[in-house]
């Protein structure tokens, strides 16, 4: 299947504020469905758009595919539904932080736990911005908004030590802004079998402009985020001379050729590790003494749900012997009245 | 000797404590029964603990069976034998004795403590409650179980679990039942453990002979076969029929069944029989909640599939939000509320009719749904496989309503085949329709057409905003009120697919009595009674409430009075009220999280049948 960006385009007037971070997630989305298509072998028709309630979770009319638009939070067993349903199709949900991780955090938790084979993205700008300006569960302590005048008092979330924790096969992460490593993380996703879940960290910018600015921001971004690669050496910086090591039990950022650091001490990427500890640690990396992880941080193989729920219905009628609903109402005891 | 009488029907209650296996007991009794051609109507009554402390009131679990040799279409009221198997399942159940009725006691059990704990104020329980001139067996069942064992190998707990067969054994001699049907039960049951096969068998025997060789039973009863329509026949319950409807609407439409629920008392029982159906394809998501319950369904009806989610009050409450979203999607649903003891958690394990306004209008917005009942266990399979046939051709969520008291409750069923049941043709879109728009409604059934993903050519969006006919959000105000309008008049549509209502009894008379759900067997049993007494009395029991037949005001007109009678205040009532404007609604109301009794429902008509106006 040969398709372009403008294949996936709804026509449908995309109404997000200009400046918004969803106008690039949308950008990266159209993008990275042809060469999802030309890897998979899907045609159009296999994708469906699913969401709750958000800004983010307009994202379905923007896209020229079947797409449905839920209720706040239930996006996951939406989309649960639609896969087991039908584990042909491509099942894509856009969600929010207070979507996924606030009122719709039991659906998210348990879509991951069972693995079953979609493809979440998360978009977190750490603020409600629908209902205009509230704090969400990802917003950082003491954060200031309308329900919170004085500063939360409460801890957010980590969405990726979340995923981990309801042991995700799949996580990874990237900046609104960075388009193309957007769709090479979605491409990825799609390849990838079971729950994959990619947070974008993204920019509302009128209620919360510049809350990822402190890595985000072109001036700071090379130094203060690494974009992890299986396989390939945790090096990051301006000028590729920095990278991680482990230091005792944690991750320390150092400076190749200081202290007798070489690029062999360097630690390499291993998305496909089973083991969560290092993958836990790289998403809990937290600017500035670390850099924010961006990439595929984690990618390891496992059953899918929706694979196992086929897998067994096969496996029983293998032998079973009620064929149709006349056998199974003739089943078990019965008698006759002459 | 024994003097064999033959009797009509009998009602045989079990009770003891939630550990006794008073359930398993009554369910043989009544399997029984039904292979040796009797009509049979069960009722579990078992409180929420799975097991109570032992010997306290609170924990006394019954199962009544109803047995006869004509249409049986009730558990009964009073009792002709009462099993006992402590003080307190005496002490619960004694209100319930026939004046006739033999009371079979575990002797061993009416100790010291025994009556302390139920509560007893003297030690003369028989006196203390005033049933001296029942007949009274005292048997030392917990001691003639162990003696029968003691050889057997088994430890104590084993031997203590199977002296209620023991008590079967006694209630199989009274009542002249082959114990075939059961010996062949714990063959299968016990396949892997031949040792309880042995061991139930003897106490099973045991128990049978004691009765034959003590003097206290004087008489033993025959109940003869029940005239039956011709055909084979199984016994069934509300859940296993509702589920196994579910299956049947999935195969007629071909369309794949998923159910996606939470467990929940007293509906979990479909969820069960549902998953143990893998052999027929059927796909079971036992959810993280409610809200997925319903969601997941609502993602495989997006999908394609027949889907359903099964439920209680409870969590009928907390898929309310979803359910307008299956509204305003227009996708193919049924919800099934096998409805128990509200409000919040209630009494869990016990019947009522009390979420029926709930059903009604239990969502934000304007959002009218098709409300169904069924009317008995068996019945529970037509009503599942129509609300399918309903959700899938008029493209709409449905809610069905059960009851406790049909979902645990059981009665033989001829089985019927599945050729004489009708088509379901759900208006899928074909591939390519360059036609197509999601909201574009046939102008007969008011349905729009069922659009599945992977489809080529007719990729669109639904969602919870509202939408013009293109599938485009609108906030347009005459587009909301069209929107609004037309989702009304699909389930107002309905009444010309459903049935005429039908009146049993007179068609036109001094009174008609109104009913819907479960209450059928209670209803219809209370109509005969009152039509020997010779009044003019009919019954129009409702399957289909929203919308009413066609018919309805046309039955009501016929009748100088009508009486309403339902398991709650008054909702039924209340809303032919709104329906029905010009007729006075008499209530016969019932909120105990118990059935009706027969002549509960006959002195409220002869009362009503007694006023003036």
């Amino acid at each position: 299947m040969k398709y372009t960006p403008q294949d996936f385009k709804s026509g449908q007037e995309v109404k997000w504020c200009p400046g918004c971070g969803d106008h690039a997630v949308l950008a990266s989305v159209q993008r990275a469905l042809p060469e999802v298509s030309e890897a998979l072998g899907y045609s159009k028709e296999r994708y469906v758009f699913v969401s709750g309630i958000g800004c983010a979770s307009r994202f379905p009319y923007y896209m020229d595919t079947f797409g449905f638009h839920g209720i706040h939070g239930r996006a996951s067993a939406i989309a649960t539904g639609i896969k087991v349903a039908n584990p042909s199709l491509s099942v894509w949900q856009q969600t929010g932080d207070g979507d996924a991780l606030a009122i719709g955090g039991n659906h998210f938790i348990h879509a991951i736990r069972r693995n079953i084979d979609i493809n979440i993205i998360l978009f977190d700008n750490q603020i409600y911005g629908l209902t205009k300006g509230q704090y969400s569960p990802t917003s950082r302590l003491g954060t200031v908004t309308k329900t919170s005048p004085f500063g939360t008092v409460e801890h957010p979330f980590t969405p990726g030590e979340l995923v981990i924790g309801a042991r995700g096969t799949f996580f990874a992460r990237s900046l609104d802004v960075e388009v193309k490593l957007t769709s090479e993380i979605l491409v990825e996703s799609a390849k990838h079998d079971g729950t994959a879940v990619t947070v974008i960290l993204q920019n509302c910018v009128i209620f919360n402009d510049g809350v990822h600015g402190a890595y985000a921001n072109k001036e700071v971004r090379e130094d203060r985020t690494i974009v992890l690669r299986h396989g390939q050496p945790m090096i990051f910086g301006k000028n590729k001379d920095k990278g991680l090591v482990l230091d005792g039990l944690k991750l320390k950022a150092v400076k190749i050729g200081e202290n007798g650091i070489t690029e062999k001490d360097i630690l390499v990427h291993d998305a496909k590790e089973p083991n969560p500890g290092v993958h836990l640690m790289l998403a809990n990396m937290k600017a500035p003494d670390l850099p924010v992880a961006l990439g595929v941080i984690r990618a390891v193989s496992d059953k899918t749900y929706d694979d196992n729920v086929r897998d067994q219905v096969l496996e029983i009628q293998k032998t079973a012997t009620i064929k149709n609903v006349d056998d199974l109402l003739q089943s078990g005891s019965t008698w006759e009245v002459k | 000797m024994h003097k064999l009488i033959d009797m009509p029907d009998v009602v045989i209650r079990f009770s003891g404590d939630s550990g006794d296996g008073m359930q398993l007991t009554g369910t043989l009794f009544a399997d029984a029964s039904a292979l040796m051609g009797n009509d049979v109507s069960t009722f579990p009554d078992f409180p929420a603990e799975i097991r109570a402390p032992q010997g306290l009131l609170a924990g006394v679990s019954g199962f009544q069976v109803h047995i006869g040799s004509h249409p049986i279409n009730t558990p009964g009221d009073y009792c002709d034998v009462l099993v006992a198997m402590n003080p307190s399942a005496l002490k619960m159940n004694a209100h319930w004795l026939k004046p006739t009725a033999t009371v079979i006691m575990d002797a061993d059990t009416f100790d010291e403590k025994g009556l302390k704990l139920a509560a007893f104020k003297t030690d003369n329980p028989i006196k203390e409650l005033g049933i001296e001139d029942r007949t009274i067996v005292f048997a030392p069942i917990t001691t003639l179980t162990k003696e029968g064992l003691k050889d057997s190998g088994l430890d104590t707990k084993s031997i203590l679990k199977s002296k209620n067969m023991f008590a079967l054994g006694i209630c199989y001699f009274l009542f002249n039942r082959s114990l075939e049907y059961t010996e062949a039960y714990f063959e299968k049951k016990f396949h892997k453990h031949p040792e309880l096969i042995v061991s139930n068998k003897k106490v099973l025997r045991d128990g049978y002979n004691y009765a034959s060789n003590i003097h206290a039973i004087q008489n033993t009863y025959v109940i003869q076969k029940a005239d039956l329509p011709k055909g084979v026949y199984r016994n069934i319950n509300g859940n296993q029929a509702t589920a196994w409807g579910f299956i049947a609407a999935s195969e007629k439409s071909g369309r794949p069944l998923f159910c996606g629920s939470y467990p929940i008392t007293p509906a979990t029982g479909i969820l069960e029989e549902l998953a143990a159906r893998k052999d027929l394809g059927v796909k079971t998501l036992q959810c993280e909640d409610e809200i997925a319950g319903i969601c997941t369904a609502i993602g495989a009806a997006y999908a394609g599939n027949f889907a359903v989610t099964t439920t209680s009050g409870p969590g009928l409450s907390l898929k309310s939000e979803a359910m307008g979203l299956a509204v305003i999607t227009e996708l193919p649903l049924v919800i099934v509320d096998v409805q128990r003891s509200g409000p919040s958690t209630g009494i869990p394990t016990k019947t009522e009719q009390t979420d029926l306004l709930q059903a009604l209008y239990g969502r934000n917005g304007e959002c009218p749904m098709m409300v169904m009942a069924a009317r008995s266990p068996a019945h529970c399979f037509d009503a599942a496989f129509m609300a399918g046939k309903f959700a899938m051709e008029h493209m709409m969520p449905i809610l069905l309503m059960t009851e406790g008291f049909l979902g645990n409750g059981s009665e033989p069923w001829k089985i019927p085949s599945m050729k004489d049941y009708p088509e379901i043709k759900p208006p899928i879109v074909p591939a390519n329709d360059t036609d197509y728009l999601p909201f574009v409604r046939d102008p007969e059934r008011m349905a729009r057409r069922w659009a599945l993903p992977g489809t080529p050519g007719i990729e669109h969006r639904v969602g919870g905003l509202e939408k013009n006919n293109d599938g485009k959000v609108s906030s347009d105000p005459h587009v909301h009120e069209r929107m609004v309008r037309e989702r009304a008049e699909k389930v107002a549509h309905i009444v010309n697919y459903i049935p005429d209502q039908e009146v049993l009894g007179e068609k036109e008379g001094d009174i008609l009595i109104v009913g819907w759900g479960g209450t059928f067997g209670h209803l219809y049993t209370a109509l005969g009674e009152l039509q020997k007494q010779g009044k003019k009395v009919g019954l129009a029991h409702f399957d289909y409430i929203n919308p009413l037949p066609k018919n309805t005001a046309e039955i009501f007109s016929k009748f100088k009075k009508i009486i309403v009678c339902e398991l709650n205040s008054g909702q039924f009532a209340n809303y032919l009220r709104i329906q029905h404007q010009r007729f006075t609604y008499h209530q016969c109301n019932k909120v105990q999280g118990q059935p009706f009794t027969i002549e509960e429902i006959v002195k409220a008509v002869t009362n009503q049948l007694r006023v003036e106006n």
